[in-house]
């Protein structure tokens, strides 16, 4: 083997945000010059972005790869319950799955975090009381968001009193769709502050955004805003997560590290299931953001299913044999 | 008191981007009747006339390609309304070039005038018939349009100076290209009239430019030009239409091989010709939003 | 500041492991005769080639170099089936065949994908899912034409030419195969077809095929060789048409030798295509297109976009994000399910290209690579993107087809619609603007019979392609490709 010399591509800021002149105070104070920003922001070609996230579909992660993979999409995960029927009894056996996600080997890792609706996070913190996982709050009138700013703030507030170290808002997706930009991003200010210092992910509801172009802006918006993370969607609403939506948004957040060296995380979220799915995000995070977003501080995935196949998959890979149907638990 | 006429005789030039300049060589030759008779020293054109005439035909190229296929179809319309205003110059011309009857003079003058016009019609609609959508097998809008060639370079038939010269210019300008015309060589008079109905048509200059000259000085300078994109060897010899289309290799022209002497041009010509000089642009566009 | 202070600083590589196909379902001869009258038979006064895997140096099999009187047996083979077996088929039956051979193509893909990769030093990824699929596709397409010719728009009853002479290049063997072997044969013609020296490999598994279809004996024949085996079939004076594939220089050579006799011809040559960026393109995936423009297929492409012209006021922007979009191009074995970029195909077009590269360096140009580790064996080179570029530098004008980007930069669209046009190559362009008016304004001025507008390399057998100019007349795909193989 020979190396060849190349060099480390220089991180080049994007000129279009230095020509923007990113500075959110600036963008703060006047909607018509975040609305220009938001505007001037490269398009996104939708059958190209589709193409590309395709094709990082077809990268064959096999053996010790394979392996690797699905223990970091394991302690990816934000183990998830959103449900009316939600009891205590459900989010215990929840956190108890998600602090020890395989009986038969220790070296599994846990869980990032368990997600639940504001009234029932003081169980969850109970629950998980002596482990690393940590308890992830919906927030702001989720999944819709079409309450009084009051109330959403109340609702954030309720869930970092009740201990939530994370908390999952939504955006307005009406005032989106609106053209009113800087009521999105004021909302997000706001809850950042009411969050205090929990982590503050913001739902973008891709689903309901309609352009990848859209998308862009929206994940825009919520890092000026102040995010730690921004997420896909509510998974109430489809489509949900997609490649090509994870791939835009993995965009966005290199360009906003690269101009305010801020790194802010990815969540998807919503029709994440299988393994092979789980990995292919991974592929698409590695070849888009590299190797610094492989991690749960920056990457998160939103699901309830997907430990389970994750488990499938890795007990497949260590054993040669595939699983049967109640060898795992299912909560 | 009626004293004998003495006609005034006509000084036959080339046409090159819209004028008449004599050969820059400053030679002529004898052109005579089918009967033996003097009709004209024509203008002898040298390789440096060539030269002229590719480059007017280049700098019209540009207008010509780029106006409508309606505006081209009118233009070329009214040149055949010139042409009918003209028909009894033609027949005379024939006859004298051919040694053709009255009758056969204006059968081929009218067929002339005819498939002009048919051409004409053509201008704004062979892209209805050279063009495509193509269902690509993908989210993809993908559409196959003609284009002109370019500057052609054409060697009018020998022996039907004016239906066979037609027959080869009208298709190449209807869609676009722009002409070099070699004219028939012994009988170039009715294409040197034809370049004066052009002359005072809406044809721009340079569109169609005639040289007149032994084919044999002149074919291999047009075959041998960079600047010219294809050659229609159509009236060219044998052994020059050999040696040409060897020569054209140097910047790939696209080639429109020799027609054999006794060709038929009274009949249909088909779509043939009016696609031989034509090249295919295919676009691709995603579809999404 | 972060909120996410605790992040690792430096987390491990995500490392893909080996991830190879498998050569299992390959069953290679060691050695191959001459695919001639419908059998395999030794050559008459022909020697013999080896074909090696340019990624391992490795010995493939061995093949017959056709000699001037094999050449002459295919062509006698080919008109004996024009006037018999083949060409007193109707339209429907040949279809039927042609349809046969799609459906093989598509049975035994995965094998063929394997032999092209080998032959060719492609990655396996390309073969599989772009080669292999289309070369099926396109034998699909002109079965489906081959009893429809009278309402193809060539008038009432159009004619084949006869006796057709392939000569293809080495960069698409399959795939220039069936560019070739498919039109030809639905308009009714007999072929005799010579595949690139380097890569015969896959043409004589097509061979295997069309037994296996069970074709009349000289509808096809194949005829392996090297450059004086092509010679001899294009000027054969049997064979009624020449279609070629490769150099401009060659073509030059070959429109010399069947000038005054009663060939037809069509050339598909070189390229020095435009890949036009402007600032309000969509940059992501802009960027995704100069990459797939100039590397994939290691830039072994007539039609790759080698050069970028980038409006000046993203220029950096730009080369920014493809340079950092680079890095994460893997080389390495072809045969690697997660290789991007596979072998250069012989040491003498890695000669080549190594001496343009290094001439852009030499006329002041700025090169740049990212890291790459080269295997020992095989021959290969990383992708290369110079900046810097002036138009009048030899790797801004000249063909390098290997995996080298040459930069420019212009300030307006009449700008840049001029310095795209200034070359005597006009085979493709590509456009990114979001803007619709200027993507039809651009597509119109551009000199190319190909424009990608928001894509590149986009390829399928309903449309056409080929040049304006230098880079050849003709068209092969759809409608249009027909004319390549009738008498119109």
């Amino acid at each position: 083997m020979h190396t060849v010399e190349g060099s480390r591509a220089p991180a080049v800021a994007p000129r279009y945000l230095e020509a923007a002149g990113l500075d959110a105070a600036a963008l703060r104070s006047s909607e018509t010059r975040l609305a220009r920003f938001l505007a001037g922001l490269p398009g996104v070609d939708q059958v190209g972005c589709d193409a590309r996230a395709a094709a990082l579909a077809t990268r064959s992660i096999k053996t010790t790869a394979k392996l690797h993979a699905i223990e970091l999409a394991v302690s990816m995960i934000d183990l998830t319950t959103l449900e009316g029927a939600d009891t205590e009894g459900k989010v215990r056996h929840l956190c108890a799955k998600g602090a020890h996600p395989e009986p038969l080997d220790e070296a599994v890792p846990p869980v990032a975090a368990v997600c639940v609706y504001p009234d029932l996070v003081a169980v969850a913190r109970a629950a998980l009381r002596g482990t690393t996982v940590k308890v992830a709050s919906v927030a702001t009138a989720f999944p819709s968001g079409r309450a009084s700013i009051a109330v959403k703030l109340q609702d954030v507030r309720d869930a970092v009193e009740a201990g939530a170290d994370e908390v999952d808002m939504v955006i307005d997706r009406g005032a989106f769709l609106e053209g009113r930009v800087g009521a999105v991003l004021e909302e997000v200010v706001a809850v950042k502050a009411a969050c205090g210092s929990a982590h503050l992910k913001v739902i973008l509801e891709t689903g309901e955004l309609g352009t990848y172009d859209n998308v862009r802006r929206a994940a825009w918006l919520a890092m000026l805003g102040g995010a730690d993370f921004v997420k896909t969607s509510t998974g109430k609403v489809a489509p949900a997560a997609t490649l090509p939506v994870a791939l835009v948004l993995l965009e966005a957040v290199r360009d906003f590290d690269a101009v305010t060296g801020r790194a802010v995380g990815v969540k998807v979220a919503g029709g994440i299931r299988t393994s092979k799915d789980a990995i292919r995000y991974l592929v698409v995070v590695n070849e888009t953001t590299g190797p610094a977003w492989l991690s749960p501080h920056r990457f998160r995935i939103g699901a309830s299913g997907l430990l389970n196949d994750l488990l499938r998959q890795r007990r497949k890979q260590l054993t040669g044999a595939y699983a049967g149907h109640d060898d795992l638990s299912l909560e | 008191m009626s004293e004998p006429r003495v006609d005034v005789r006509k000084t036959y030039k080339l046409f090159i981007g819209g004028a008449f300049p004599r050969s820059e060589s400053g030679r002529s030759y004898v052109v005579e009747s089918a009967d033996g008779r003097f009709l004209a020293n024509v203008a002898w054109a040298s390789r440096k006339d060539v030269r002229d005439a590719v480059a007017a035909a280049r700098a019209a190229l540009p207008s010509w390609e780029g106006a409508t296929a309606y505006n081209r179809g009118q233009v070329l319309y009214r040149v055949a309304e010139l042409l009918e205003g003209r028909r009894d110059q033609f027949v005379g011309a024939i006859r004298d070039a051919e040694g053709a009857s009255a009758r056969h003079a204006a059968r081929q003058v009218d067929a002339a005038i005819d498939r002009w016009v048919w051409y004409a019609g053509w201008a704004d609609k062979v892209a209805q018939i050279a063009g495509s959508s193509n269902p690509v097998a993908g989210p993809y809008f993908n559409f196959s349009v003609p284009e002109p060639t370019g500057v052609i370079g054409l060697v009018a038939p020998q022996g039907s100076s004016l239906l066979g010269l037609v027959s080869v210019l009208a298709p190449a300008v209807a869609v676009g290209n722009v002409a070099v015309v070699v004219a028939d060589e012994r009988h170039p008079l009715p294409a040197v009239s034809l370049a004066e109905v052009l002359a005072t048509s809406d044809v721009p200059g340079g569109v169609v430019n005639v040289l007149t000259g032994p084919q044999a000085e002149l074919v291999p300078v047009l075959a041998a030009h960079r600047d010219v994109d294809g050659l229609d060897l159509a009236g060219a010899t044998v052994e020059l239409a050999a040696a040409a289309e060897a020569a054209g290799a140097t910047n790939i022209k696209r080639i429109s091989r020799r027609v054999a002497e006794d060709h038929e041009w009274g009949h249909d010509p088909g779509t043939a010709r009016l696609l031989r000089f034509i090249e295919t642009k295919t676009v691709w566009h995603p579809i999404g939003v | 500041m972060s909120a996410l202070e605790d992040a690792p600083t430096s987390p491990e590589r995500f490392e893909y492991a080996p991830a190879p196909e498998s050569r299992a379902m390959l069953h290679l001869r060691s050695s191959y005769g001459l695919f001639i009258g419908g059998a395999f038979t030794d050559p008459i006064d022909g020697g013999a080639l080896k074909t090696v895997s340019p990624s391992s140096e490795e010995v493939l099999a061995e093949v017959t170099l056709a000699g001037e009187r094999d050449v002459d047996a295919a062509v006698t083979a080919a008109r004996a089936a024009y006037e018999g077996g083949w060409g007193r088929l109707t339209g429907r039956q040949r279809a039927k065949y042609l349809f046969r051979i799609a459906r093989l193509i598509q049975e035994r893909s995965r094998e063929l994908a394997v032999v092209e990769t080998l032959d060719n030093g492609k990655p396996i990824r390309e073969s599989r899912d772009v080669d292999v699929p289309l070369a099926a596709a396109h034998f699909f397409y002109y079965a489906g034409w081959a009893d429809k010719l009278d309402h193809a728009g060539f008038g009432p009853a159009p004619r084949p030419l006869g006796v057709a002479g392939q000569v293809i290049p080495w960069n698409f063997p399959l795939l220039m195969a069936a560019w070739k072997l498919a039109p030809a044969l639905a308009a009714g013609n007999t072929c005799v077809l010579k595949p690139a020296e380097t890569t015969p490999l896959s043409a004589l598994v097509l061979a295997e095929i069309i037994q296996q279809a069970e074709l009349p004996a000289g509808a096809v024949n194949i005829v392996t060789g090297d450059g004086t085996t092509g010679a001899a079939l294009v000027a054969h004076g049997g064979v009624d048409k020449v279609a070629f594939t490769g150099s401009t220089e060659v073509g030059r050579r070959i429109q010399e030798t069947v000038a005054g006799t009663h060939k037809h011809l069509t050339l598909e040559l070189g390229g020095k295509a435009a890949n036009i960026v402007f600032a309000d393109a969509a940059l992501d995936q802009a960027v995704e297109g100069i990459v797939n423009g100039i590397f994939f297929n290691q830039g072994h492409v007539c039609c790759a976009g080698s050069r970028l012209l980038v409006e000046e006021s993203v220029h950096e922007t730009v080369v920014g994000l493809l340079k950092r979009r680079l890095s994460t191009l893997r080389l390495g074995d072809p045969m690697d399910k997660n290789t991007d970029i596979g072998a250069i195909n012989s040491a003498e077009q890695l000669a080549r290209i190594v001496a343009l590269a290094d001439s852009g360096e030499d006329e002041g140009a700025e090169r740049w690579s990212p890291p790459c580790v080269l295997p020992e064996r095989g021959w290969w080179f990383p992708p290369t993107v110079f900046t810097q570029v002036a138009p009048s530098l030899r790797i801004a004008r000249e063909e390098i087809f290997g995996p080298v980007l040459s930069v420019l930069t212009f300030r307006t669209p009449d700008e840049a619609v001029e310095r795209a046009n200034n070359t005597t190559y006009g085979l493709s362009a590509g456009v990114w603007t979001e803007k619709g008016s200027r993507i039809l304004a651009m597509a119109d001025r551009l000199e190319a019979g190909v424009v990608w507008a928001n894509t590149f390399n986009r390829f399928d057998p309903t449309s056409p392609f080929g040049g304006y100019k230098e880079s050849g007349f003709g068209r092969e795909g759809g409608r249009h490709g027909l004319a390549a193989y009738l008498d119109v």
